[in-house]
This record gives C-alpha cells, structure tokens and sequence, in this order.
C-alpha cells in the first residue's frame, strides 16, 4: 500500500519545490535522447563532433538544435541532468529494498495486468516495450514528459503544461478504460 | 555542487515516486480508468505544494525567480501529450517512473525502458519531418506576467498571484476529489 495522499502529495511536492529552488525544475525524458546519443557516438564517432571553438554540435539536427545543448551532453554525460536520473533510480532502487521489494509474481508483470490478462510475461513485455516507444516518442515530440510538463510544468503555470496534460489524459483514459476492465 | 545537487534532489525524487505508488502500475491504470484516484490525489497535491511554496517563496524574495523554466507551448506538445497518454495507460510507465520501476525489480520495466530507447531514437531521425511541417514553433508562455520573468503571458494578471492562487485551488481539487469514485468506498488507511 503506498503512502496517504496527504503525506506522499507533500513529499512530492517538496522535492520538485526543492527542485527550483536549488538548481532547476525536473525532467527526465530528454536523459533517453542522451543516452541515445552516447550509444551512438560509442558506435559512431561521428555523430558528436566539438569545433575548434569549443561548441559541440552533431550529424543528428535534433542533437545539434539549440546550439547543440544535447551534444554537449553526450559529449559530458557527468552533467546535473544525466546524474540526477541515475540517482532517480537509485533511490527507487534504496526505497524497494527497504520495503521489501515487489515479490516475484509483481516483478514479471503487475497485478492489475495479471487480473485481466492472466500470469503469462510475454505479451506484458511486449506491451511495455511498445509502451516504452509511443511514449518517448510522443515525451520527445512534446518536448517534455509528465515530470517536466505536467508536473514542473503546471507548477510555474506554463501554458505547455496544461496543454500536454490536456492531450495526455485525452488519451490515457480512454486506453486505459478499453484495455483494463478488472481493477486489480 | 551541482553534482551533489542531482544526487541528492535525485534519489529523493526516485525514493518517494516509488513510496506513493507511482512506480507500480497498477496504481497508475487504476487512476487513468478512474477505478481509483488515490494517485491523482498525491499528484496534484503536489503541484499545488510546489506551486504555493514557489510563487510564495518569490513573492517574499526568498526563490530566484530565475531557476524557473517554462517549455515553449506549439501543437506537437499536444500531440506528443496525447501519444505519451496512450503509451503510459497500455505501459503503466512514463519515462521517470519506468527507470524507478525497473531499478526496483520490474522485469517489464526494462522492455519498457528499451521501447523508450528506440522510441526516442525514432524521434532524433524523424525530427527534421516535424521541423518543416511546422508543428515545433512557438513561444514559452505562462497564464499570467510573471515579475522578473521574461515569458509572454496569457492573461493580464500577476503571474505570481495566479500562480499561488492556482496553487491553493490544486490542493482543493486534491482534498475534494473522491479517491474511489465508482464505489463511493474510502481510500484504505495507509500502511506507513
């Protein structure tokens, strides 16, 4: 059971407050473009080239836009960006072992998928992997994804986060509501 | 500094995502097939926390208005909103918490992640269609003038006012909304 509304809500919303008021507000899904770009600068150096002075830009447009921001990144992945969703998931990683983990059963698929598709991982998997697709795509196309639009946006008012919220649960209640009938 | 800035404000980010349930996604198909708002709740408690202490710590000068930063509004946020929708009901995972999952032990976390992977890759290939159709441009706006701030904004109004207002209305709507709507039964008492 996870924690009260009330609690959790201000723990949250104490950490994105944190968040702005010591360096900037949170995101994380421009960190899977990062990481794309160091798996392939790895296999391509090419991709991310610096010129003599000094900036960093890519074969890539979308690496190379806004003076090559993202290049720079893959260039230095030791950036505040990168390392803050490394630590993101080490503190879920610290937070499940002190609970005591999800069980095994939970691990492969969970209980709201088992309820309504039964115990077989396979077409769980694939689901979350396509999953995984359409939603970076769709978090790289907005530029933002629920922690940067929807949270850090609607916090400082940005009209952008009220309209990717908009378009998100537009969306995610309809397919939510076809694929899962049984609660869980 | 900043290093130890991300690792501290980082893993208490991933700490308490995966406390209030937003790292299972049972929790998070729960909430967008309105069987249970538990989750909706904390969210929005959040924002309107966050917001108050942000715009309440700027009016009293104590919060650099200069850390914030507001994302430009254009059509494709819409429609990569309504893309990252689809994919987060099916998944149960958006981009943050499908790495917190997977580094709690979700093994469908990680297929998750390498969906994300491609996903995003598709996106660095593709970039250039959006680009010239259009669908990219726009301007960083907020609902109202924020001082010291150089957005645009929507309204005539004082961005810092709205803004806490906004804020204050989003803990309302967190209090008043029913966590089961479709039973009409409390929330469960928490297990902390």
């Amino acid at each position: 059971m996870p924690l009260n509304w009330k609690s959790g809500g201000v723990l949250l919303g104490l950490v994105f407050f944190l968040a702005v008021l010591l360096v900037k507000p949170i995101g994380v899904s421009t960190q899977f473009v990062i990481l794309d770009g160091i798996i392939g600068d790895a296999v391509n150096p090419a991709l991310v080239t610096q010129a003599e002075d000094g900036a960093w830009t890519s074969t890539n447009d979308y690496l190379a836009k806004s003076g090559g921001k993202y290049a720079k990144s893959v260039a230095n992945p030791l950036n505040y960006s990168f390392l803050f969703v490394l630590a993101m998931a080490a503190g879920a990683f610290a937070s499940a072992l002190a609970r005591g983990g999800n069980g095994a059963a939970e691990n492969r698929a969970p209980a709201l998928w088992r309820a309504n598709f039964g115990d077989g991982a396979g077409k769980r998997f694939l689901v979350a992997f396509l999953g995984g697709f359409v939603v970076l795509y769709g978090a790289r196309l907005a530029g933002g994804c629920t922690s940067g639009h929807m949270m850090s946006g609607m916090m400082q008012t940005a009209v952008s986060g009220y309209v990717f919220a908009a378009g998100a649960f537009l969306a995610a209640v309809p397919v939510a509501l076809m694929i899962y009938k049984q609660e869980g | 500094m900043d290093i130890i800035l991300a690792i501290v404000i980082g893993a208490g980010f991933g700490a308490v995502l995966d406390r209030i349930g937003a790292t299972n996604p049972t929790w998070i198909g729960r909430m967008l097939s309105l069987k249970n708002l538990h989750l909706m709740k904390t969210i929005l408690l959040a924002i309107g926390t966050a917001s108050v202490l942000m715009f309440g710590g700027q009016m009293l000068g104590l919060v650099d208005v200069g850390h914030m930063s507001v994302k430009t509004a254009y059509v494709g946020v819409f429609i990569g909103g309504l893309l990252l929708g689809a994919g987060w009901a099916a998944s149960g995972y958006c981009p943050g918490t499908g790495v917190c999952a997977a580094a709690t032990g979700r093994k469908d976390a990680l297929f998750f992640i390498a969906g994300g992977l491609l996903g995003a890759a598709a996106y660095m290939v593709t970039y250039p269609m959006w680009q010239g159709a259009g669908l990219l441009e726009g301007a960083a706006t907020t609902l109202g003038a924020i001082p010291g701030a150089e957005y645009d904004s929507l309204l005539n109004l004082r961005g810092d006012v709205v803004g806490l207002v906004l804020g204050v209305l989003f803990i309302v709507i967190a209090a008043a909304l029913p966590g089961k709507p479709t039973r009409g039964a409390p929330i469960p008492a928490p297990a902390e």
